[in-house]
């Protein structure tokens, strides 16, 4: 050929887009988070069960003090060794809910919507069906019907979560494999499987992985309401269960507010920082197919 | 039969591909309606060759192009390429046919995975049929990255939308030769692009054709695209084929008054030449009902009653350039045919 | 604003932009989309504004309009319309004159018409809008309209939806929503672009007619020189945001001064040429809008660049042939350029890519 039209370089440096600062923040809350859930046998904290009754400050709960800096709760139980072990729980809970939802629905999902076919017009339909029932009384119904124990109310809320994560699992995956790249794929001698593998997943993963953050969000939140029906995992500490524990009797929220305020603002930060992150990383890696 | 015939086909040894009696039809969802895509068209290609289709938006020429790879299979008809039938083969005899038989699509950005890197996408039908060791790849894929005018260098570091269109065109035909194919269809390769570029790459395509002997069908809606390209052109008018020919006997006298709508509708690039008026009214009818007799009839200024009922045959008016059409604008009228139910 | 239409004089512009500059703001710094075009449209006179993808050609058209974005742009300079400058004015300011004045049509008639409203609906809505018209009598208007722009069984038409109309139609219904409300000057971005060839050459015959009965200015912004050579009377060529040749259409494809302009229509494939003839094109592509390289900006792909086009870029000057300006160091014609040609002819050893 004549001409080779390349000038090389000359619009290679399309610019890094920043996470930005507030992103990090997330990630910094959210690995501390992390590290108090998984450390937390290890940390020099004072026993989240044990009773620091103490005479000189008469009835418990005792207000925040240097002492017991989220204070203690009616029975001279810690509150700030209690939220962080609660972290455990919930975190755990909202994790591998959300690891259950992906691993189930995220694979029907792309399965159904690359074959599509009578699988799709199955799976469409289970879809639909779990989709249907209200979510939180489902799962209000089975974890009151079962042994609640930290794996049954992983898969219960994991169980919640195959629905929307399939239907979104499908749709990326039905928006890519009608791309002309998958069909390039396919009169090159591909197979399903490597298409499915190497040309469909890499496009569905990005989308799926900012929804893991706000499915676990919203896993989080959902363990919460969980336990404050006194309905999560039964001999464990949870921030459901810590918020319920400070809202209970009448007025304990009025006289002692702080029993259940650090829980609540735990909460709110992490599923805050879930969702924010989340957010971020979808327009991070929104792969811009055409530049100005 | 409608706007058929095969009096166009050469002798069935010499072609490369035959397309024999091809239909497709889609179903439109549960609606029981129908789709008539592509309504029984013949061509063939031989070696070396050029095959230009033309036709406007919804006359089944991209269909036509992916019915021969089997993209999907045809509703009946048969193709024959390089002396194997297409339409029997079972998916890994086709898969592996498909090696030989490579496509290039419309819109290059879409045709190429966003998040993968050029040289990937590139190298990865080699992975795919494991041919030669790992160095004889990347020494493959680098000379056909050169050859079409990309960095290699720049294609193992870039995603695809660091390239512009026309790059990305480039790219999409270096994969598509990378099995060494015999035949390239390429469905709409430069209408995606701006002119200046549209002409690097047709230039590229027929350098291409030249250095590694390849048979080309070219598919545009661009007649001056397709007629430079072109060896022999068909033009397509809903589903069927009107008129086919070599390029410069078909442009140059077209006898289909479809082809002469056609050609008189390109605004040509000077302004001395009269603005003639409208040549035709209205837009192509839906290919789910389409009108009976020749598909043309209802927005043909030359149409009779014959036109209405009977389905015109293909035959030869000029060495080469055969026509379906009852009243052509040259050859004298069709003869008449006593029709079998 | 005032409503009555200015037209104190006829040999005034309708349309005048100085040195008018688009600029976005973008992750990778600011595009010069629009960089510095000055412009006039007369009164009943048709414009082609011609170039690749990325010249500026879209936004040029939008921002006369003021339809692009607060956000995120850098306007300067003037746009006056009819000696008012409006350029400075808010979309709330504009919304008077937008439809009455002056209106759009795009290229994509699916996606902008709305397609949950039938399409009377969406003729009438400006009508009773801008000429508080009562329903009926918009209707009736609007009925009127779709017989000009030659929509058959219109009052049928009217109560359909976009997606029961064919491509053709659709573009038919946009063009009639633009001239409702009588405008002067009609935008046309691209608007056969996405209709087939017969089609096309249908709606531009349409387009024609309807500019010369109704004696309205046209913009039309196309990539498609066989567009411009047959329906306008001038054409700008625009290159990297700025325009780089203007002329009447005549003089522009007789008297080419541009080397850009002029390669531009050679790489053009021409149903008079032969087959398998080589195309002539432009290497490379165009200059990158946030970084554009100094001098002329089309030096790095032009066959007959010299040192001089590296470093300064050419004002635009005043060809020979009147109403001709072009922004060229060695313009077609030069002995620069002839001396250049006899090179490249001499590499080749064919003529082509040059001829």
């Amino acid at each position: 050929m004549s001409v080779v039209a390349n000038n090389a370089g000359d619009e290679a440096a399309v610019a890094r887009k920043k996470l930005g600062f507030g992103f990090w923040l997330c990630v910094g809350w959210l690995g501390l988070m992390l590290f108090v859930a998984v450390f937390t046998p290890l940390l020099p904290l004072k026993s989240p069960t044990a009773n620091f009754l103490d005479s000189s400050q008469g009835r418990p709960p005792y207000a925040p003090s240097w002492k017991h800096w989220f204070g203690t709760d009616k029975d001279a139980r810690d509150v700030f060794s209690r939220t962080l072990h609660g972290a455990r729980i919930s975190l755990t809970v909202g994790f591998s809910a959300i690891t259950a939802g992906f691993l189930i629905g995220g694979t029907v999902g792309v399965i159904s919507g690359y074959f599509r076919g009578w699988i799709d017009r199955v799976s469409s339909f289970v879809f639909v069906v779990l989709l249907s029932f209200p979510s939180l009384v489902l799962a209000i119904l089975l974890t009151s019907l079962i042994e609640r124990s930290l794996l049954t109310v992983s898969l219960v809320l994991g169980l919640l979560s195959i629905a929307p994560v399939g239907r979104l699992a499908r749709a990326a995956t039905l928006q890519y494999s009608d791309r002309e790249f998958v069909l390039a794929a396919r009169q090159i001698g591909a197979k399903d499987r490597h298409i499915i593998i190497k040309e469909i997943l890499p496009n569905v993963a990005i989308p799926m992985s900012s929804l893991a953050l706000l499915g676990m969000a919203v896993a989080v939140v959902a363990e919460g309401g969980l336990s404050f029906l006194g309905l999560s995992v039964e001999k464990g500490i949870t921030w459901g269960g810590l918020i319920q524990l400070g809202s209970d009797a009448s007025k304990t929220l009025e006289k002692a507010p702080w029993i259940s305020f650090f829980p609540i603002l735990m909460l709110f930060l992490t599923v805050l920082s879930l969702n924010f992150a989340g957010d971020r990383l979808r327009t991070f890696f929104d792969v811009k197919e055409m530049t100005l | 039969m409608a706007g058929t015939g095969k009096a166009h086909l050469r002798p069935a040894g010499e072609a490369l591909l035959r397309v024999e009696d091809l239909v497709v039809e889609f179903r439109i969802g549960r609606t029981g309606l129908k789709v008539n895509a592509v309504s029984g068209i013949s061509f063939d290609v031989l070696p070396g060759e050029t095959l230009g289709i033309v036709g406007e938006s919804g006359c089944g020429k991209s269909t036509t192009g992916r019915a021969v790879m089997q993209l999907p299979r045809a509703t009946s008809g048969s193709v024959v390429f390089d002396g194997r039938e297409l339409t029997t083969l079972d998916k890994e005899e086709m898969r592996e046919v498909r090696t030989k038989v490579q496509m290039i699509f419309q819109d290059p950005i879409s045709s190429l995975n966003p998040r993968r890197k050029v040289r990937d996408i590139v190298m990865e039908p080699l992975l795919i049929w494991k041919r030669g060791s790992k160095q004889e790849q990347g020494e493959a894929v680098d000379k056909v990255l050169e050859e079409v005018g990309i960095d290699p260098q720049r294609a193992a570091e870039s995603l695809p939308h660091q390239f512009s269109g026309g790059q990305c065109q480039r790219i999409s035909i270096a994969r598509s030769l990378v099995l060494e194919p015999q035949l390239i269809i390429c469905d709409e390769p430069v209408s995606a692009l701006d002119v200046s570029v549209q002409a690097q790459v047709i230039n590229l395509l027929e350098d291409l054709k030249k250095a590694h002997g390849l048979t080309l069908i070219f598919i545009a809606h661009d007649l001056a695209v397709v007629k430079n390209i072109s060896d022999r052109v068909a033009v397509m008018y809903l589903g069927k084929i009107c008129e086919i020919g070599p390029s410069e006997g078909l442009y140059g006298r077209p006898a289909h008054p479809y082809t002469k709508v056609l050609l008189d509708s390109i605004p040509i690039p000077d302004p001395d030449v009269e603005t003639r008026k409208v040549a035709v009214e209205g837009e192509p009818p839906s290919p789910v009902n389409p009108p009976s007799g020749c598909r043309f009839n209802p927005r043909c200024p030359n149409a009779s009653d014959r036109c209405r009922t009977e389905e015109p045959i293909m035959r030869e008016i000029d060495p080469g350039h055969f026509v379906a059409c009852h009243h052509p604008l040259f050859g004298g009228e069709a003869p008449v045919t006593v029709r079998s139910a | 604003m005032n409503s009555s239409t200015p037209d104190r004089n006829e040999f005034e512009p309708l349309i005048e932009t100085v040195n008018l500059k688009t600029h976005f703001r973008t992750p990778r710094g600011v595009a010069r989309a629009v960089d510095g075009v000055s412009i006039q449209i007369r009164r009943g006179q048709s414009i082609g504004v011609v170039g690749e993808s990325g010249s500026g050609k879209t936004v040029l058209s939008r921002s006369i309009m003021g339809l692009l974005p607060r956000n995120g742009v850098i306007r300067e300079g003037s746009v006056r319309y009819g000696g008012e400058e409006i350029g400075n004015r808010t979309p709330k300011q504009m919304r008077s004159i937008w439809g009455r004045e002056m209106a759009m049509i795009f290229q994509d008639p699916m996606t902008s018409l709305n397609p949950v409203m039938k399409v009377g609906r969406q003729v009438t809505e400006s009508l009773r809008l801008h000429l508080g018209m009562s329903s009926s009598e918009a209707m009736a208007v609007a009925e009127k309209i779709f017989r000009d722009v030659r929509i058959p069984e219109p009052t049928r038409r009217l109560n359909q939806y976009p997606h029961e109309l064919s491509g053709g139609m659709r573009q038919r219904v946009m063009i009639a929503i633009a001239l409702a409300c009588g405008p002067n000057m009609l935008f046309a971005d691209e608007p056969t672009t996405a209709l087939d060839v017969t089609v096309q050459a249908q709606i531009l015959d349409l387009l024609a007619e309807q500019i010369r009965d109704r004696n309205m200015s046209m913009l039309l912004v196309t990539h498609n020189l066989g567009v411009v050579a047959g329906y306008t009377d001038e054409i700008a060529v625009m290159y990297g945001g700025k325009v780089v040749e203007r002329a009447p259409t005549k003089t522009l494809f007789q008297n080419v001064k541009m080397p850009y302009t002029e390669a531009l229509l050679q790489s053009i494939p021409r149903l008079n040429q032969p087959s398998h003839s080589r195309l002539a094109m432009i290497p490379g592509r165009p200059p990158d809008l946030v970084d554009p390289p100094a001098g002329c900006r089309f030096a790095s792909r032009c066959a007959y660049v010299r040192e001089l086009c590296r470093h300064e870029e050419p004002p635009l000057v005043q060809a020979e042939t009147p109403d001709h300006t072009f922004a060229c160091h060695f313009p077609v014609g030069s002995p620069e350029y002839h001396e250049r040609r006899v090179e490249l002819t001499r590499a080749s050893g064919t003529t082509a890519g040059v001829s």
